[in-house]
């Protein structure tokens, strides 16, 4: 086994407990001096930064809610002026508005750890050729891992997305020991692979690590088998960092969490906490963070934290793989989308209404997204011309906006709401093909 | 006074069509004329009825998305060679043809053309000084 920071993956409960704490209470003041939401909230409720005396106390702070974020778009949560800020990312938001992260020189070096040992928890060193097939750009993902594999000193192929008849060669010719992507891209390539007449010995993968979509034990057994490879889960968001919150140690039985930045709680519906080993949404504090920390952000994923030590040795609790969330959020393709950032995008083209239903499936092992939209009583115009015209303009917008190529389907007016109490809006094949 | 076609969208499936029939032959709204125009996942039915206004606020009522839209009935000699006549008239004179379709033959020596074109005033203006035949609503509905 090795690690990349052995004395703090394998700290102590007690040691890491008194560094969380230290770590919280510098958070906690950092956002009372320099983040005016959260200055309100705490006064509001009649406290100061020194309330915080133990973990425990972590309760009396507010929660985060994504909300929130969009409330203050773009920078309303920065804790540090713009010249300190080296980097920015956002993911789609659940309106219009994209959520915004903000990274100081110290938190993108402190990314680049966290990933670096989650390369090195996969059996990844300086002597693997790690091919990143994340997308590269305002998505977290690509840039996240790359920064990792860099820090890990690896060689890193920044292949992006795209081309997969390009990156399977690249993988073989480069002799890629490692894959970061989607699940369902791995099993993209998987499947160019066997068609397109490569042999298992064509390829030197001996393991993946995948995220930024839910994905089960049916799944990796398909990976693993496919590629001969070792399928790994990773986890993260945008809001807390991007990918490499928490990662599946080989034991394959959850992830874990990087607790000496993130402190992780388990709560219920209503934000009660939860002991270890009981089923709640996650909710995060990033305590080593300068950007744009975030007190108890609620992640809306549902899972539980597991004590109980790891044969692996690192002492970080783990978080059950991810397979439920508390909200509507879909995650297609690897990117997030809210059925009301949909209803955003409709409201603003005239002759649809803003009805309509997504058709999540997977064909060839890639996400598709149908959006069935109805269309005004008054049709906007007589001919094909003029509803393909709206067709294509519907299909625009809402690619642009949610960040992810879609289909667009003009359906009649009431049709998708006729004779429903509750209009069904999402459709997901996708548990059905796998 | 003007005609005007009733254009009601449908969807590409079995049956879609049939309840909108349904529905006009249940409010006793006879189609005059009919056509559908259609790609692989909707049509737009386009069809002439007498009382336009009434018929749109039934489809509209029952749930259709549907638009009333000015048009033009032509009356041409049924013989080869006449349409080509009005479309040459027409192209020659920088008209552009949304759509046509023939209608209806009385079985005499006339033919029907029902055309739409986003230049109304022009090929309105244009057919009169030519000499072509425009129907009127009255002419239309007696047909």
């Amino acid at each position: 086994m090795s690690y990349w920071q052995h004395d703090i993956e394998c700290i102590s409960r007690d040691a890491l407990k008194e560094l969380q704490l230290e770590k919280l209470r510098k958070t906690v003041s950092k956002v009372y001096e320099s983040v005016p939401f959260y200055r309100e909230i705490l006064k509001s409720r009649g406290l100061v930064p020194q309330d915080i005396r133990s973990l425990d106390d972590i309760s009396l702070l507010p929660f985060t809610e994504k909300d929130d974020l969009r409330d203050n778009y773009p920078f309303g949560f920065f804790a540090v002026g713009q010249e300190s800020i080296i980097r920015i990312h956002a993911s789609s938001g659940t309106t219009g508005k994209p959520t915004v992260s903000g990274y100081t020189a110290r938190d993108i070096s402190r990314w680049a750890d966290l990933m670096a040992r989650n390369l090195s928890c996969a059996g990844i060193s300086r002597f693997s050729v790690v091919h990143v097939a994340y997308g590269y750009g305002l998505f977290t993902g690509g840039l996240g891992v790359h920064y990792g594999v860099e820090k890990l000193g690896a060689s890193v192929i920044p292949a992006s997305g795209g081309n997969t008849a390009r990156q399977v060669q690249l993988m073989r010719d480069f002799h890629a020991t490692a894959l970061c992507c989607t699940p369902s891209y791995a099993l993209n390539l998987a499947d160019h692979m066997s068609q397109n007449g490569y042999a298992a010995d064509d390829f030197k993968l001996k393991v993946g690590i995948f995220g930024a979509e839910p994905w089960a034990d049916g799944m990796r057994k398909h990976i693993e088998e496919s590629l001969n490879i070792k399928a790994l889960d990773i986890y993260g968001l945008t809001e807390i960092m991007g990918p490499g919150v928490a990662m599946e140690c080989p034991e394959q039985n959850g992830l874990h969490i990087w607790e000496d930045a993130f402190y992780p709680e388990i709560v219920d519906e209503n934000g009660n906490p939860l002991p270890d080993g009981e089923e709640g949404e996650l909710v995060i504090t990033t305590i080593d963070k300068e950007g744009m920390p975030l007190l108890r952000y609620r992640t809306h994923d549902i899972t539980s934290l597991v004590s109980e030590p790891c044969a692996c040795g690192r002492t970080h609790r783990k978080i059950k793989r991810v397979k439920m969330r508390t909200d509507d959020m879909l995650v297609i393709r690897g990117v997030n989308v809210y059925p009301s950032q949909v209803e955003f995008v409709l409201a603003q083209i005239e002759g649809i209404r803003p009805q309509f239903r997504l058709v999540v499936d997977r064909v060839d092992n890639l996400d598709t997204l149908l959006v069935e939209v109805e269309l005004d009583n008054k049709l906007i115009g007589d001919t094909v011309k003029d509803l393909e015209r709206l067709q294509g303009e519907a299909k625009r917008k809402l690619s642009e906006g949610l960040l992810l190529r879609c289909d667009v389907k003009l359906m009649p007016t009431g049709s998708l709401t006729r004779g429903e109490v509750k209009a069904k809006r999402i459709m997901d094949l996708r548990d059905k093909r796998n | 006074m003007d005609v005007k076609q009733l254009s009601v969208f449908i969807e590409n499936t079995p049956g879609s069509l049939v309840s909108l029939t349904r529905l006009l032959g249940d409010k006793g709204i006879d189609l005059i004329s009919l056509s559908v125009a259609d790609t692989a996942s909707f049509g737009i039915l386009r069809g002439i009825v007498e009382e336009p206004e009434k018929a749109l606020d039934i489809v509209i009522e029952a749930g259709f998305t549907a638009r009333l839209d000015t048009v033009i009935p032509i009356q041409v000699p049924d013989e080869p060679g006449s349409l080509s006549k009005v479309l040459e008239l027409l192209g020659s004179n920088n008209i552009v043809i949304e759509y046509l379709y023939s209608f209806m033959r009385n079985g005499g020596g006339e033919a029907y053309i029902i055309l739409r074109t986003k230049q109304m005033e022009e090929a309105l203006k244009l057919f009169s000084e030519k000499g072509v035949h425009v129907l009127s609503a009255k002419e239309v509905y007696s047909l």
